[in-house]
């Protein structure tokens, strides 16, 4: 029996696990998404987003737990789910030998959308994603981008309560991802809801409302991006680089930190991270570190804000681009 | 605020076949005319004027011209060669390369109704290639009987007994690699082995009861019988259950390797 009988949210997993044989991708996470929030999985390759989406797309049966769609069970109700969800895949599945018009076309026919209907939300979705001129075109020519936005659209074609987009700007190039971004900005204003997959901060930071932190099948943090930075992370983040020895270095810092000049105010900073080629330090007061810096030999130094890159950095301990 | 439900049916599958079928069917048309006017003037008229003259219309043909013995074999060969086409590489393609099948598992599509859609479409092409090819027969004047118009929907489904098969193999694969073997060890041994080109009784015995269980054998008793108009009514029966239950359980175990690949 479903144990949560007045579930409101328009997707909730409790317990939810995906296994296949003795690997479990998924290990047991909870969540839920609200209507109209943009809501996100971040983690490194592997670290079970995309058999989440899978699960959620209602094309994957649960091992384990439990998962409501829309207030429905995926496992009984697939069809009716997949009826409300538009689907971003990963690996474009457009056909490449149709037109760009005729993927619509197809696409929508599968949701048994009349032709005179479909006509109608083609031309407004063609221009909606800034491919009207290449209707006729077919697609194995477009460029990246156009494929992803291609595909955005038609996943837009049956008018979807919530859009499940898995890695939607993986491969792209910067100008290309601004574009997509902005398309679906454009989205979240007009109250889609967003359930999307990312490895990239920036892009987590820019475009979600809420987002759960992923690590080897298992949810590790959750919160909006804000939130996150700031349980996890400090306001600033001073990085130090050097041509000499990263640890000589890091451990000149860490002297400095303990030195009774630093210790006289609030603590220096919080954490210290070495990287390859720098040492990254954790501050709420990056200014005062930055001053103290002259009796560390160096090469350069920049103070920036907290990202969610140091969020994960601090959760896993190690560097997200795997 | 709800929309109305989708009732998935495996017609909304068919339709994508059929539209990627409107691109191409200038091709895939003229193929099916030109192969057999070749074979049919190559291995009917110059192979069989030598045959006809050294067997005459001998009783081994069963009284027939080879031409007229040839072409309604041939018929239920190329339409095994059609179907085994159709159910290797885009069936494939359909859970790999393209991603056919995975954009239609997205949709309200249920996972019989791409597997069901992609077979209607094949059995689709595989009954227009073989029209065609009654139509070729009927110009080089091998078709002696009314009862051949039934004939093409023989062939369709013997090629329908490789196809379903084929294409629950192929759904369980992860690359082509073992494709070009098997057309090449198991459809083409059919193909020359299976009273095509001269009837199995001129085999080693053990050869021609093999020949029996192949789905070929039977398509090609069935177009010879329905194209020459010669009785063989009960065993005709015989060779029609045969194909359809290969058929049946060819679309049973595509069921469950579609349904798997589809849903991990």
């Amino acid at each position: 029996m479903w144990p949560y009988p007045h579930q409101v949210s328009l997707i909730a997993a409790w317990g939810l696990t995906k296994r296949f044989g003795d690997f479990t991708a998924v290990d047991g996470i909870d969540f839920e998404v609200e209507r109209g929030e943009v809501f996100g999985f971040l983690g490194p390759n592997g670290a079970g987003k995309s058999s989440t989406m899978r699960m959620i797309g209602c094309v994957s049966d649960p091992t384990g737990g439990a998962l409501r769609i829309l207030g429905m069970d995926p496992s009984r109700e697939g069809t009716k789910i997949r009826s409300r969800l538009g689907v971003v895949p990963q690996q474009d599945n457009l056909d490449e030998e149709l037109s760009v018009a005729e993927n619509l076309y197809v696409y929508g026919r599968y949701f048994d959308l009349p032709r005179s209907m479909l006509r109608t939300r083609i031309a407004e979705l063609l221009e909606f994603v800034q491919l009207t001129e290449r209707a006729n075109d077919h697609v194995e020519p477009l460029s990246g981008g156009m494929k992803r936005r291609l595909t955005i659209a038609r996943a837009l074609i049956s008018e979807p309560e919530v859009l499940l987009l898995d890695e939607p700007t993986t491969g792209l190039d910067p100008q290309a991802r601004h574009v997509v971004w902005e398309r679906l900005w454009t989205l979240k204003r007009q109250g889609v809801t967003q359930v999307l997959t990312t490895h990239y901060m920036d892009e987590a930071e820019q475009l979600c409302d809420r987002l759960v932190v992923m690590d080897r099948g298992k949810i590790v943090a959750e919160g909006s991006p804000r939130q996150l930075i700031e349980r996890y992370s400090t306001r600033e983040v001073v990085e130090v680089r050097t041509h000499g020895q990263v640890t000589v270095m890091a451990e000149a810092l860490r002297r400095l930190g303990e030195s009774p000049e630093a210790q006289a105010r609030d603590e220096l900073y919080e954490r210290v991270e070495e990287l390859p080629d720098r040492v990254l330090l954790y501050t709420d007061q990056g200014e005062r570190l930055v001053a103290l810096l002259g009796e560390v030999e160096h090469e350069s130094v920049l103070v920036r804000r907290s990202t969610l890159e140091d969020v994960f950095l601090h959760l896993t301990g190690r560097s997200l681009v795997d | 605020m709800a929309p109305a439900a989708v009732v998935p049916s495996t017609r909304l599958a068919v339709e994508y076949w059929l539209l990627t079928y409107r691109r191409n069917w200038k091709g895939s048309l003229l193929t099916s005319f030109l192969s057999p006017i070749l074979f049919l003037a190559a291995m009917g008229l110059g192979l069989g004027s030598l045959v006809d003259a050294e067997v005459g219309s001998g009783r081994d043909l069963g009284g027939l011209d080879y031409l007229d013995f040839l072409a309604p074999g041939l018929l239920a060969g190329n339409a095994m060669m059609l179907a085994v086409n159709e159910s290797t590489y885009p069936v494939l393609g359909g859970f790999k390369w393209y991603r056919t099948y995975m954009a239609m598992a997205s949709s309200p599509l249920r996972g019989r109704d791409i597997l069901l859609g992609h077979f209607t479409y094949m059995a689709f092409r595989v009954t227009l290639a073989s029209f065609v090819f009654l139509g070729v027969m009927a110009a080089f004047g091998s078709v002696s009987s009314p009862l051949a118009v039934l004939a093409p929907l023989c062939a369709a489904l013997c090629g329908m007994a490789f196809a379903t098969p084929t294409a629950a193999f192929v759904a369980t694969r992860i690359n082509a690699d073992n494709f070009s073997t098997y057309t090449r060890f198991v459809i083409m041994p059919m193909f020359l082995f299976s009273g095509i080109f001269y009837p199995v009784s001129q085999l080693p015995i053990v050869l021609e009861q093999i020949a029996w269980l192949t789905p070929v054998w039977h398509g090609v008793r069935l177009c010879r019988a329905l194209s020459t108009g010669s009785g063989m009514e009960w065993e005709l029966v015989g060779h029609l259950a045969y194909l359809v239950a290969l058929i049946l359980i060819g679309t049973l175990i595509a069921s469950r390797t579609f349904t798997r690949r589809l849903y991990e």
